[in-house]
């Protein structure tokens, strides 16, 4: 850790040298693990540390980012001269530059990121965990024949950031997640499902028994799936495909989107969007949780930020850039995900749950679709028009009957968050975005 | 400059020898194995974005590092090392000998050069050297093309991407090859903004080029002026219909239908397991007469084309589908080993962090015989698709989906009404069966493919003649 904070410290040192106004950098490292298990046997066996080294200069109010692997000394001296190069050539931008010098930067709690017993977990360990939860899916059932195998991966992420106002700060997490993937076959032909969990801590991941047995039952009661009529029902989407549409939310909410005009909520601040039982949050500040974290990708101290408040839109999410743009403060949403160049990213980002359990949402309906996944890229942030492939259950007369496929399920995004009329009690965190059971009025079904 | 036949990078800058990856994969096969590669690779990426008429970002990337696989039966070793310092390779070589435990009498591997069998990207200066004000340029065309097509037109965000990549592979069997992978792109993105009502238009395009790809279909203000005129285009797109109907695809881009339906599904991995709804079915009928698909890597400055695979092999031209019969798989090493077949060049991976797999490159249809004119005349009421957004199938089940984000209804043999994005559903193994007819129009994409499987994406190319289904399921909305 403190490698990293001296290797940023550098690089700052480096770039005021080379005549910057202001810049930061940010420096991962991932500390990895990753086995696939596949009919009992190991597939294949990973393991790396793989590091990142992300800069951003200003020259006034001109920019330029840069991102390298190779933190060689050399290396990284002649990207910090040439990345300050190219911001003389790009253009002048009111909006540019480091969060405002005003904003804390001491607020950074101990959010419970760390569980230290992983790695007291023996490489024969963590295969076994793979071994286990596909032979509880094998065994489950004589239609499970075979299997696109079971998978653990862990890792141990550092992070650490400064910049030229003196901000100096790095944090670390551990994650894991179990994955599970058995193929079931009938005379119908076969299909696939998954179940998986995911975690920080130990304690809060799922056995891995319950993640075989949770996907051999999805993948069992999707065998003879078949089409049906094109018709326009009530539609209950499962914790996994909700989680979904709580990321089209999310694209539509974050702050590029918003002074772009490229999103199907722009303007909308105060309105009702959705239903009235609707709340969603981005709260980085969960304990322990997936998206958790002190400070975002630019310094700026996470916080919680109400998006949607009983069906009232309150807020868009910002990093340093946005929210000068649309002349509001940073939300410490700011991600330097990949390029190095800072776009909008999600902490905790979901939907509170309601007073429903899944069991009661899908007994209230007399004729609908369960859905239980979705696929395709048929969804449009600017329009919020959404078409997308789906399998899921028949419900008929409250209780699910049969499976269906190759069908389509469309409608425009407003509309059916404004048309939510169940929310499950069922929040899953599998990442930053989670959802609960929902049930949507009615949407239009295209099959046979 | 010829770009093939300098020596690599790695041998020149970073001094790495022959007797070098001989000690690596000798250390690599220390535990027993039966096969061990390594995999250098030295990317720099250069990115530019103009929008709201000014250059808001620029950005280089630089990725350096080594692979180190160890395949010991059907079970792989893999780590990676993101120095080229030699305990660090070597490290990274016990951490993938981990798989093996057959023997301990240790690997000794001898290198042999080999030459490349084709030379499909000889450019005059790669990317990584061209000047960023000649950049800057295309994108300032591109915005104020975008912009003079209509007042309408109230975003404009034009991007452009290179990536100049060296790879240097060397293998346990004692071959060794290397190769320098340019890649260029321009998108432009526009918003059409109208009594409130916001629509969006995307085009782009490029290859394995430099700047020169950057001229006629593909300049900047062809590509900018698609892209605004889709955006204008869907301000009056009535509601796309629901249900199956007769579906005429354009040529070029509505390829990713090959890439879905049946390309993901013919990779041997898939196969090799019985997880693929096509396992099995090599010489049976999986399409109408009309249908010869073919994968061919050897495409000169394609975006999915490759000298050679990321496993060191040739890429070849591979028919899937010869006249509606179903010929065969893409193969990477691990698995044609596995299934006595022969490499097709199609062992491909996101970077040296990732382990390859069987992967497509170009996969398109050949043309036939109908004009394209005739083949809408023919139509009584179905859909005109011609451009497409993203797809993707349940390679077990054999459904696949790909959204059209242009579109038209065809009424009576015409062209009518443009219809908003709609997603297309089918099902692989059957949907070519429905061609009722083939274009003479073959056409190419214009190099925008990405093709994810298993969390790594790589560059792919599509291509299609005009072609005719009898009946696919469009999920609109309008009942």
């Amino acid at each position: 850790m403190q490698q990293l904070k001296d290797t940023a410290e550098h690089v700052i040192a480096r770039a005021k040298k080379n005549g910057v106004t202001a810049a930061d950098v940010m420096i991962r490292e991932d500390d990895t693990f990753s086995v696939t298990v596949r009919m009992g046997e190991v597939e294949t066996l990973k393991e790396a540390v793989s590091r990142g080294l992300l800069l951003r200069v200003f020259l006034g109010k001109r920019t330029a980012t840069s991102n390298t692997s190779d933190l060689s000394q050399a290396a990284v001296d002649r990207l910090v001269d040439e990345t300050v190069q190219m911001a003389r050539l790009t253009s002048e931008d009111d909006s540019g530059g480091l969060p405002a010098e005003s904003i804390p930067r001491t607020d950074f709690p101990n959010l419970d990121l760390v569980d230290p017993t992983w790695e007291q977990l023996a490489p024969e360990e963590r295969i076994s965990w793979a071994v286990r939860a596909e032979k509880a899916a094998l065994s489950a059932d004589k239609a499970i024949v075979n299997s696109e195998g079971s998978s653990f991966e862990q890792a141990h992420s550092r992070v650490a950031l400064a910049n030229t106002l003196g901000f100096a700060g790095a944090y670390e997490g551990t994650s894991a997640g179990l994955f599970c993937g058995p193929i079931a076959e009938s005379g119908g032909g076969k299909q696939r499902d998954y179940w998986v969990t995911a975690a920080r801590h130990r304690k809060n991941m799922e056995s891995p028994e319950d993640v075989g047995r949770k996907a051999a039952q999805r993948v069992l009661r999707r065998l003879d799936a078949r089409k049906i009529a094109t018709c326009q029902i009530p539609i209950v989407f499962d914790p996994l495909t909700a989680r979904s549409l709580l990321n089209h939310l999310f694209d539509a909410v974050a702050g590029n989107s918003i002074y772009r005009r490229s999103s199907f909520l722009v303007d909308k601040i105060g309105q009702t969007i959705a239903a009235p039982e609707i709340t969603v949050v981005d709260d980085a500040r969960l304990p322990g949780g997936l998206g958790s974290a002190p400070f975002d990708d630019e310094g700026v101290p996470t916080q919680t930020t109400p998006i949607i408040e009983n069906g009232v839109l309150r807020n868009y999410l910002h990093s340093a850039y946005t929210a000068r743009k649309l002349g509001t403060r940073p939300t410490g949403n700011g991600s330097r995900a990949g390029s190095g160049v800072v776009t909008i990213g999600p902490t905790n980002f979901y939907l509170k749950a309601g007073k429903y359990s899944p069991e009661e949402i899908i007994s209230s309906v007399k004729d609908g679709l369960y859905v239980v996944e979705l696929i395709g890229f048929g969804v449009n942030t600017v329009t919020g028009d959404y078409s997308r492939g789906a399998v899921g259950l028949r419900i008929e007369n409250g209780k699910l009957t049969y499976p269906v496929h190759e069908i389509t399920i469309a409608g425009n995004l407003l509309e059916m968050f404004k048309n939510v009329e169940m929310i499950g009690n069922d929040v899953t965190f599998l990442g930053s975005i989670a959802a609960p059971t929902l049930k949507i009025g009615k949407m239009v079904i295209s099959g046979e | 400059m010829e770009t093939t036949n300098n020596k690599s990078v790695f041998f020149e800058k970073y001094n790495v020898t022959t007797r070098d990856l001989e000690t690596y994969l000798g250390e690599a096969l220390s535990r027993g194995g039966d096969y061990a590669d390594l995999f250098f690779e030295y990317r720099i990426n250069h990115s530019v974005v103009l929008e709201e008429q000014i250059v808001k970002s620029a950005t280089k990337g630089i990725s350096l590092g080594v692979g180190v696989r160890v395949v010991s039966g059907e079970k792989t070793g893999y780590a990676y090392s993101d120095s080229l310092e030699r305990e660090h390779i070597l490290k990274a070589a016990r951490t993938a000998a981990f798989i093996a435990n057959t023997s301990s009498e240790g690997g000794r591997v001898g290198i042999q050069p080999l030459e490349h069998t084709h030379n499909l990207y000889s450019i005059p200066v790669v990317p990584a050297d061209l000047e960023i004000m000649e950049k800057i340029a295309l994108l300032t065309e591109a915005d104020q093309a975008a912009r003079a097509y209509d007042s309408r037109i109230k975003q404009v965000q034009a991007s452009y991407i290179d990536e100049t990549k060296h790879v240097l592979i060397a293998t346990s069997d004692g071959r060794s090859t290397w190769d320098l992978q340019p890649m260029v792109r321009l998108n432009v993105m526009c918003i059409a903004e109208e009594n409130g009502q916001r629509q969006s238009g995307y085009q782009g395009g490029g290859g394995r080029r430099g700047l020169d790809a950057f001229t006629g279909d593909l300049s900047p203000a062809v590509l900018a002026t698609e892209s605004a005129r889709q955006a204008i285009l869907q301000l009056r797109a009535v509601d796309a219909p629901a249900g199956p109907m007769e579906v005429v695809l354009g040529p070029g881009w509505p390829g990713i239908l090959l890439h879905e339906a049946i390309g993901h599904g013919l990779e041997a991995d898939f196969n090799r397991k019985g997880t693929s709804a096509f396992s099995g079915l090599v010489g049976k009928k999986v399409a109408s007469e009309l249908c010869t698909v073919v994968d061919d890597g050897t495409l000169p400055y394609r975006r999915g084309s490759l000298n050679v695979d990321d496993e060191g092999n040739p890429t070849h031209e591979t028919v899937l589908i010869e006249k509606g019969v179903l010929q065969g798989y893409l193969q990477d090493r691990l698995s044609s080993k596995l299934m006595k077949a022969a490499p097709s060049g199609n062992g491909r991976r996101q970077s040296y962090e990732h382990i390859p797999m069987p992967r497509m490159t170009n996969t398109f249809m050949l043309a036939g015989e109908s004009a394209p004119e005739d083949i809408i005349k023919s139509v009584r009421r179905g859909l005109y698709a011609v451009h497409f957004g993203g797809g993707q199938v349940d390679i077990t089940s054999g459904k696949f989906v790909f959204s059209a984000s242009e579109a038209y209804l065809i009424e009576d043999g015409k062209i009518t009404s443009p219809v908003k994005g709609a997603t297309l559903i089918g099902d692989g193994p059957t949907v070519l069966r429905q061609v009722t007819a083939v274009g003479n129009d073959l056409k190419l994409d214009q190099g925008v493919g990405i093709c994810g499987k298993d969390g790594q994406t790589i560059p792919v190319g599509v291509g299609l003649p005009t072609i005719k289904i009898r009946e696919i399921t469009v999920g609109g909305t309008n009942r």
